[in-house]
C-alpha cells in the first residue's frame, strides 16, 4: 500500500462522515427555514456554514475562542481514547469532568488568596485527583465484579450532577448569596495567554496529548494497555494483569477528564453554580471516535468540534440559523462514524479502517466483561 | 407439495447411465488474484461422479481460495466452472448449494442447543403450509438418509450432546439433505480419533459408491493415500501434480507439497532424561463453567524428555496445562518445578522460573493479531531488560531481537513491522515458537503446537522441540494429533475425563491400543478383563 492509500484508509471514514453530516445539516437548515417561515432558500445553508467558519477561524478572537473551547475537548477526548485503547468505553467522562471541576473549585476557593504559583497547581491537582477517583470507581467495579463500565459510568454521571448540586448549595455556597453559588477562585484562575480570554488550558491539553502518545507507545504500561484492549486473553497469557490495568487505565482516564473540568472551571467560569455543567464529557466521546483514538487525531477533531461550538453564535447572528445546529452536526457525524460498516458498504470502501482501530475492541466492550474477569 | 415431490432424487439417479468418466465438476484455468499474490494460478481440477478426490497443499497454497471459488464466495478473475459439462456462474453459497455443491467445514456450523433434525433443516425447512414446519417429513428423510449411508441417527438428539464424530455426520447429513452431489470436506479428520476416522471413511466410501463426488482436503498424507481415488497437489497457487494413490508414497506427496525433500519421521534419537523437573501430584482444576475438568492428575516430566499427553480434545488437557502455567487456579494438588513448589503462582512468576508455554489457541492467547511482529516477538518478555529499561520500552532492542528471531526461526514475513494477522497460520505459530523457545528453559509446555499447520512448519517445530529436549529441557506435549504424540514423545500418557488412564513407552506404543484407551478410558479393557476372569 502506498502512503497515500494508507493515509486515506485512516481518514476516509471520518472525512466521509463529516461530509455526509454537512449535507444532512443543509437539509435540516433548509427544511426548518421552510417550516418556520414558509420560504425556501437553498442558499441559506451556504450562508450558515460560511458564518460558522468565519466565526471559528475568521479572526484572531475567533481563533482564540476556538482554542479555548477545544482545550477541554482535547483532554476529554484523550480520556475516552485512553479507555478505548484498553478496550473500555468510558461514557463517564462527563461525571469525571464535573468531579474535576468540583475538586478544582474546592481547592481554588480555599487558596483564592494564596500566591498563584501555589494556588493554580494545587487546584489543578485537586481536580485531577477528584477525576481520577471518579474513574477509579468503575475501574474497580469492573475488575472485581465484572460490572460493565458503560452501565456504571452512566450511573456515576447522574451521581456526579447530584454531588455538584449538593456541594454547591450546602457546603460551598457563599453565605450571603441568594443563589447557590461558590466564591470566585481569584488567584487560582488560569493565566490568560492569548487575546482577552485565551487561558493556558490549551497548552496543558497539547502537553497531555504528547504525554498520551508517549504513555501508549513508549512505556511498558502503554503496551500493557494496548494489549489488554486488543486481546485480554493474550494479555493474561503474557503475564500481564488485565484487572489491574483496567483499574489503572480508568483512573488515568478519569484524571484526564478531571483535568478538563479543572481547566474549564479555573480558566473560564472561575466559580461553580449548583447546576454547573457543560456537554464537554459527552462531546469527548465524539472527539475520540472522530480522532480514531490517536493523539493527533484527537487534537484535530477537538479543534474541529471546538471551532463549531465557537462559531455557532456567529452563525445564529449572521445567518439566523440556531446555534443548536452544531449539536445536529455533531450527532450526525457520530452517527455515521458508528455506522461505519454501513457507510463503507454504501461507498464501497474496501480496506478502510473502522472508527476504532480494532472493531473487536469496540464490540467486546459491550458484552465481554467476563473474558477479563474470569 | 412440490417440495416434497422432489425428495432426494439426486441419490436415486442412476449414475452408470452416462460415461462414468465424465466429470461431475470441472474447474478450468481458475485464476484468482489478491493484492500482491496470485492465490490460484490457472488451476484445473475435475471430479468424476463417485470419485473421492483429495486436494493436498500446504497452508497458503490456495486450497481455501479454490474452494471459496467453488462455493461462490469468491469470483475467479479467470477460468470457468462446469457442472456436468455446463458452464455455470456461481453467485454465492446459496447458488452453489442449489446446484448441489455442499461444504463440510473444519469447524462445524451447528447450533448445539438444537436437535439433529432442526440443525439439518435449518435454512432448508420442509414446510407444511406457509407457517408450519413439517417435522415428521423431515425426520423421516433424515432417518432414511442416515440408514442409506450406514449410520442410525436419532433426529431428536440435541447436537450439543453428540460426540465430535457424530456432529460431523450431522454436517454430512445436512449436505445430503440439500441434495448435494458434490461434497467438499475441509480437514474432516482433524478432530477425530483413529477409530472415528475409520468410521467416517466408511461413510465417505458409501457416499462415493452411491455416485456422490467428494473433494477431500487434508494435511494427513497417509489418510489421503488411504481414502482418495485421485490426489491433486497444489503449491503456491498452482497444480504441481496429479497422482493415483497406488504407487505413491507419503514421501512423494510431501516432496510435491513442500517443493523439496521432507523428512517425515522426526529423528527423535535417544533421550537421556535426568531427574524429575516437573512433578504434579493430585492436581485438580475446574473448567470455565466450574465443572471439574482435571480430576486428580499425577505426572512427572524429567529433564531431557518429552512426555506426550494423548487424548480426545476436551478431556481436560487444556485445563491441565493452564493450571500448570498459572492461567487457571488449581482447586487441589501440588505442582513442583525443579524442587520448588509453584502451585497457583501467576504466569509471570512461572515464566520467570524457567517455564515457557505455547498455547493451543494461538489467536486467542499466543499472539495479538493487530500488533506488529516486533511486539508479538517479545509479548512474554517485554517487561524485562533489554526490552524495557525501567518503565520505558527500548524499541531498538525489541527490533533487534525481533529481526534475529525472524531470521533464526525462518518466519516468512516481509518485515518485522507487519501485523501478525497478515501472516499464514504456520508463520504465526513460528513467531510464538521463536519467542518461547528462545530462552533457557527448565520446562516447555506445548499445547497443540502444530494444529492446522503445513508439513514444512510441522517438521520445523518438531525439530526445534527435539533440540530443546536434547539441551536438557523437560517438555510436556499435549496434542489431539495422536501421530504427533507417538512420533515425538519418549513417554505417552493418555488423558480421559480429567485423569491419566494409561502410560506407554513412546517408541513401542501401538497406535490402536492408545486410540482405544483415548476413546474409552479403559472401560472396555477393564470389562474385557473381568469377562475373561469370569470365563
Amino acid at each position: 500500500m502506498t502512503g497515500v492509500r494508507r493515509a486515506w484508509a485512516i481518514v476516509a471514514l471520518p472525512v466521509i462522515s463529516i461530509v455526509l453530516s454537512v449535507l444532512v445539516g443543509s437539509v435540516v437548515i433548509i427544511l426548518s427555514q421552510w417550516l418556520v417561515s414558509g420560504t425556501f432558500e437553498l442558499g441559506l445553508a451556504v450562508d450558515a456554514y460560511a458564518s460558522l467558519i468565519s466565526g471559528s477561524i475568521g479572526s484572531f478572537n475567533a481563533i482564540v475562542n476556538t482554542l479555548t473551547v477545544a482545550a477541554p475537548l482535547i483532554l476529554g477526548g484523550l480520556s475516552v481514547g485512553l479507555a478505548f485503547k484498553a478496550g473500555l468505553f468510558n461514557i463517564g467522562a462527563q461525571g469525571q469532568f464535573l468531579m474535576g471541576a468540583l475538586g478544582a473549585v474546592i481547592v481554588g476557593v480555599t487558596l483564592r488568596e494564596a500566591a498563584p504559583p501555589l494556588a493554580i497547581p494545587a487546584a489543578l491537582v485537586g481536580g485531577m485527583l477528584f477525576g481520577a477517583f471518579y474513574g477509579f470507581i468503575p475501574g474497580v467495579l469492573k475488575a472485581v465484579s465484572g460490572a460493565h463500565e458503560v452501565v456504571t459510568t452512566i450511573m456515576l454521571n447522574f451521581i456526579a450532577v447530584a454531588i455538584v448540586a449538593g456541594m454547591v448549595s450546602e457546603v460551598l455556597k457563599v453565605p450571603a448569596s441568594p443563589q447557590p453559588i461558590t466564591l470566585d477562585v481569584v488567584n487560582a484562575s488560569l493565566p490568560v495567554i492569548l487575546g482577552r480570554n485565551g487561558h493556558i488550558g490549551i497548552i496543558y491539553a497539547l502537553l497531555a496529548a504528547v504525554g498520551y502518545h508517549w504513555l501508549l507507545f513508549r512505556t511498558t504500561r502503554g503496551f500493557e494497555i494496548r494489549t489488554t484492549g486488543a486481546n485480554p486473553d493474550a494479555a493474561r497469557y503474557a503475564g500481564m494483569k488485565p484487572r489491574r490495568i483496567i483499574v489503572w487505565t480508568m483512573s488515568v482516564a478519569g484524571l484526564l477528564a478531571g483535568l478538563a473540568g479543572a481547566t474549564e472551571l479555573l480558566g473560564v467560569s472561575h466559580l461553580m453554580t449548583a447546576s454547573y455543567g457543560t456537554t464537554v464529557g459527552f462531546d469527548s466521546i465524539a472527539v475520540a471516535l472522530l480522532g480514531r483514538t490517536s493523539a493527533v487525531g484527537i487534537v484535530i477533531s477537538a479543534l474541529f468540534f471546538g471551532g463549531m461550538r465557537a462559531g455557532a453564535p456567529a452563525m445564529q447572528v449572521e445567518a439566523g440559523v440556531p446555534a443548536d445546529l452544531v449539536g445536529v452536526l455533531q450527532a450526525t457525524i457520530l452517527f455515521f462514524l458508528v455506522a461505519g460498516p454501513v457507510v463503507q458498504r454504501v461507498f464501497r470502501l474496501r480496506g478502510v479502517k473502522a472508527a476504532i482501530e480494532d472493531t473487536g475492541t469496540f464490540t467486546r466492550t459491550y458484552g465481554g466483561g467476563e473474558s477479563v474477569s474470569r | 407439495m412440490t417440495e416434497e415431490d422432489r425428495a432426494p432424487t439426486a441419490l436415486e439417479e442412476p449414475v452408470e447411465a452416462e460415461d462414468v468418466r465424465a466429470p461431475a465438476l470441472e474447474m478450468r484455468g481458475i485464476t484468482k488474484r489478491y493484492p500482491g499474490v496470485v492465490a490460484n494460478d490457472h488451476i484445473d481440477l475435475d471430479v468424476r461422479p463417485g470419485e473421492i478426490h483429495a486436494l493436498l497443499g500446504e497452508n497458503g497454497a490456495g486450497k481455501t481460495t479454490l474452494m471459496n471459488v467453488l462455493y461462490g464466495l469468491a469470483r475467479p478473475d479467470e477460468g470457468e466452472i462446469l457442472l456436468d459439462g455446463q458452464v455455470v456462474d456461481l453467485t454465492g453459497p446459496a447458488d452453489a448449494i442449489a446446484r448441489g455443491i455442499s461444504m463440510v467445514h473444519q469447524h462445524f456450523m451447528l447450533v448445539p442447543v438444537l436437535s439433529v433434525a432442526e440443525n439439518i433443516v435449518l435454512g432448508a425447512e420442509t414446510m407444511r403450509g406457509p407457517l408450519f414446519l413439517d417435522r415428521q417429513e423431515a425426520d423421516r428423510r433424515i432417518v432414511e438418509l442416515g440408514q442409506r449411508f450406514g449410520f442410525d441417527i436419532d433426529p431428536d438428539a440435541k447436537v450439543g450432546s453428540l460426540s465430535v464424530g457424530w456432529q460431523q455426520r450431522v454436517e454430512i447429513l445436512k449436505a445430503l439433505y440439500r441434495e448435494a452431489r458434490i461434497l467438499v470436506l475441509d480437514e474432516p479428520t482433524a478432530v477425530l480419533t483413529p477409530q472415528e476416522t475409520e468410521e467416517i471413511f466408511a461413510v465417505l466410501r458409501r457416499l462415493a459408491a452411491a455416485g456422490h463426488s467428494i473433494i477431500f482436503i487434508s494435511h494427513k498424507l497417509y489418510e489421503v493415500l488411504e481414502i482418495a481415488d485421485r490426489i491433486t497437489v497444489i503449491r503456491r497457487g498452482r497444480v504441481v501434480a496429479e497422482r493415483s494413490p497406488t504407487g505413491t508414497t507419503e514421501e512423494d506427496l510431501a516432496t510435491l507439497m513442500v517443493g523439496r525433500d521432507v523428512d517425515l519421521t522426526v529423528d527423535r534419537g535417544t533421550s537421556t532424561p535426568a531427574g524429575p523437573m516437573l512433578v504434579v501430584e493430585g492436581l485438580k482444576a475446574t473448567d470455565d463453567r466450574r465443572r471439574e475438568a482435571v480430576a486428580g492428575v499425577d505426572l512427572e516430566v524429567r529433564a531431557g524428555e518429552i512426555l506426550g499427553i494423548a487424548g480426545v480434545a476436551g478431556n481436560g488437557q487444556d485445563e491441565l496445562v493452564e493450571a500448570l502455567v498459572g492461567l487457571r487456579r488449581p482447586t487441589a494438588g501440588k505442582v513442583t518445578l525443579d524442587g520448588v513448589d509453584i502451585t497457583g503462582h501467576d504466569p509471570r512468576s512461572v515464566y520467570g522460573d524457567g517455564v515457557a508455554y505455547v498455547p493451543a489457541d494461538r489467536h486467542r492467547f499466543g499472539i495479538v493479531l493487530s500488533f506488529p511482529l516486533t511486539d508479538n516477538l517479545v509479548l512474554t518478555s517485554y517487561h524485562r531488560p533489554p526490552y524495557a529499561r525501567g518503565l520505558l520500552r527500548d524499541d531498538a532492542a525489541i527490533r533487534r531481537t525481533a529481526v534475529e528471531r525472524i531470521e533464526a526461526f525462518d518466519v516468512r514475513a516481509p518485515s518485522a513491522d507487519v501485523q501478525a494477522s497478515t501472516l499464514s497460520g504456520g508463520n504465526q505459530q513460528k513467531v510464538i515458537v521463536a519467542r518461547e523457545f528462545a530462552r533457557d528453559l527448565k520446562l516447555l509446555v506445548l499445547d497443540q503446537p502444530t494444529r492446522g499447520l503445513d508439513v514444512g512448519s510441522i517438521e520445523f517445530i518438531h525439530r526445534q522441540a527435539v533440540a530443546k529436549r536434547d539441551a536438557g529441557t523437560a517438555i510436556l506435549l499435549v496434542s489431539a494429533e495422536l501421530d504427533e504424540v507417538l512420533e515425538l514423545s519418549d513417554r505417552v500418557a493418555v488423558m480421559f475425563r480429567g485423569q491419566i488412564v494409561g502410560m506407554f513407552d513412546g517408541r513401542t506404543a501401538d497406535k490402536y491400543e492408545v486410540g482405544l484407551l483415548m476413546a474409552t478410558g479403559g472401560r472396555e479393557r477393564a470389562e474385557a478383563a473381568t469377562g475373561e476372569a469370569m470365563a
